[in-house]
């Protein structure tokens, strides 16, 4: 089990979700966070104050997935949100100690999603 | 001669509709998406000063000088001759009369800018409403208003069906075509970011009608009495018939089509506002609510994004209004003419003229001006632009800042050290 973690901008927020839903990776969690990578800063300007920007908006998804929706994760994540321009953001993989499904109580590999086989009805099915 | 009690209304009544823009502003920025709400704003602040200098060198004159029966002359321009000697049947200072009429000017370019909202660009928009602001405002005030065509074939238009509701509203479809839909158009749901903003755009806006209409008899008179009545009365029902169709198709009352209804009451009243007795500005409101809230449904699913839904809330709600007239205006109540139902069939013929022109010019003309300028200019901002959002990249601004990261690179002179600022900047 991984945690893969995608910083990208918020414009392309909605590209990326698309992207994972064709992937059929479920269970996302999204937030919005503040970050700096090195793209360049944007100048605004309020009456007298001119103030760069130093940190630029960005969305951060969490996707906790099965070893082999890593990659198809991962793949969604560069392919909505690539722009190719500086800025486009990151993708950190961790590994999982433990996942918990609260609903349930099932663990791990059970808990995280996609768990069932695409196309199959039930969703408690393990996916290994 | 100047009447007191007519100037002291219309001084306020002018007042009323200059707000009416800014209120615009508020209702589209509770519209659009965040990142878009200071562009969407500043599309109709830009009308206040733009849509102002035009009307003041050019666009009055237009409207309001003793041309042809299409549009005016150049008596007037840079305001020439308007002063404090009313205008011939007025008993207000023309300089008034100049003024009430050009907030309608601002008010209806702004609004215009519904349609093309979150991916026009900036200067082209400032150019385009400088041109609307003389070549189609004031001709189609001018049928109406100046004297011109309509005017004299006797279509009744009280405050502004014609040059103010089908003149944005087809103009609005024109822009929308010409500039074309957002990118993420029919791709991505595209929601209103504030629906605060919106509710309480559209009750500045109900309030500044009151002006708007009210102050259309230009005077302090029955007229005016009845046309300020019906102006509570229309909008009213206009809600409550809103509540009931939205009732109808989704079960519940929504606080975005409550805002909307508002204006489709206001903007269908506003032709007939002192030609109909109270009782038929009633029937007005629930009848103006059907066309305009069945073509705010159905035009989402078209590919034309005219974008904050212009055409069916000024476009059609004005035209149902001017048609309305025609059959149920009474002579009784405005001293007139009669309409259909009270024996003169004659005037729904003139209303259903202003129903062909005014549609067909605003439509052409829009079309003309902006395929026009976007044959010198790019009218659209760049994809990347429109995805960052308007407001950073027209503006270099934000709506809703917190300030983490903000670092300051202009450094006041006096804690700044030598050499560090000359660097910073």
């Amino acid at each position: 089990m991984k945690l893969v973690i995608g910083i990208v901008r918020p414009e392309k927020a909605n590209d990326v979700l698309e992207a994972l839903y064709r992937a059929h990776v479920q269970g996302v969690s999204m937030s919005k966070v503040q970050g700096h990578g090195g793209e360049l800063d944007r100048v605004e300007t309020y009456r007298g104050t001119t103030v760069r920007m130093g940190l630029a908006e960005k969305v951060r998804f969490e996707i906790a997935v099965s070893e082999e929706y890593v990659q198809p994760a991962i793949d969604a994540l560069c392919e909505g949100g690539r722009t190719g321009d500086v800025g486009d953001g990151k993708i950190f993989v961790h590994s999982l100690d433990q996942v918990i499904r609260i609903r349930t109580g099932e663990t791990d590999h059970a808990a995280v999603t996609p768990v069932t086989p695409i196309g199959a009805a039930s969703g408690d099915r393990r996916d290994d | 001669m100047i009447d007191s009690g007519d100037t002291a209304w219309m001084l306020v009544a002018t007042a009323l509709v200059i707000v009416m823009t800014p209120a615009l502003g508020l209702f589209y920025a509770g519209l659009v998406r965040s990142k878009n709400v200071l562009n969407t704003f500043m599309m109709s602040i830009a009308a206040l000063g733009v849509a102002t200098i035009a009307w003041a060198v050019i666009g009055y004159s237009f409207a309001f000088g003793d041309g042809g029966g299409f549009i005016g002359n150049f008596d007037h321009a840079f305001l020439k001759d308007v002063g404090f000697e009313p205008r011939d049947g007025t008993t207000i200072p023309q300089l008034l009369f100049f003024v009430f009429q050009g907030s309608f000017c601002i008010l209806t370019v702004a609004l215009v800018s519904g349609a093309v909202v979150e991916r026009i660009r900036f200067g082209p928009y400032m150019i385009f409403v400088a041109l609307w602001a003389t070549l189609v405002y004031p001709v189609m005030a001018h049928w109406v208003f100046g004297g011109g065509f309509l005017a004299e074939a006797g279509t009744l238009d009280f405050a502004g069906g014609v040059p103010v509701e089908m003149a944005s509203g087809f103009s609005a479809l024109a822009a929308a075509l010409v500039i074309g839909a957002r990118k993420d158009y029919g791709r991505q749901a595209l929601l209103p970011h504030n629906s605060i903003f919106v509710l309480l755009g559209a009750g500045l806006l109900w309030f500044g009608w009151f002006g708007f209409n009210g102050g259309s008899a230009l005077s302090a008179g029955e007229s005016g009495a009845l046309a300020f009545t019906n102006t509570l009365l229309t909008p009213a029902c206009a809600l409550v018939a809103w509540f009931i169709l939205d009732l109808i198709r989704g079960g519940k009352v929504t606080a975005v089509g409550a805002a909307t209804a508002i204006i489709v009451g206001c903007v269908g009243i506003t032709p007939a506002a002192g030609f109909i007795s109270p009782a038929w500005a009633m029937v007005l409101g629930f009848l103006a609510a059907i066309p305009s809230y069945l073509i705010i449904v159905w035009r989402p699913r078209t590919r034309v994004d005219e974008t904050l839904d212009v055409l069916a809330a000024h476009g059609i709600a004005g035209l149902t209004g001017i048609l309305f007239i025609g059959f149920f205006a009474q002579f009784a109540w405005n001293g007139v003419a009669d309409g259909l139902v009270y024996g003169n069939a004659a005037l729904l013929a003139d209303q259903a003229l202003a129903v062909l022109v005014a549609p067909a010019y605003a439509f052409a003309a829009t079309f003309l001006i902006l395929r026009g300028l976007g044959a010198l200019t790019p009218l659209r901002a760049s994809e990347r632009d429109e995805a960052i959002g308007m407001d950073v990249s027209q503006h270099g601004e934000e709506a809703y800042l917190t300030g983490e990261g903000a670092l300051l690179i202009s450094i006041p002179e006096a804690d700044a050290q030598p050499g560090k600022a000359s660097e910073a900047a």
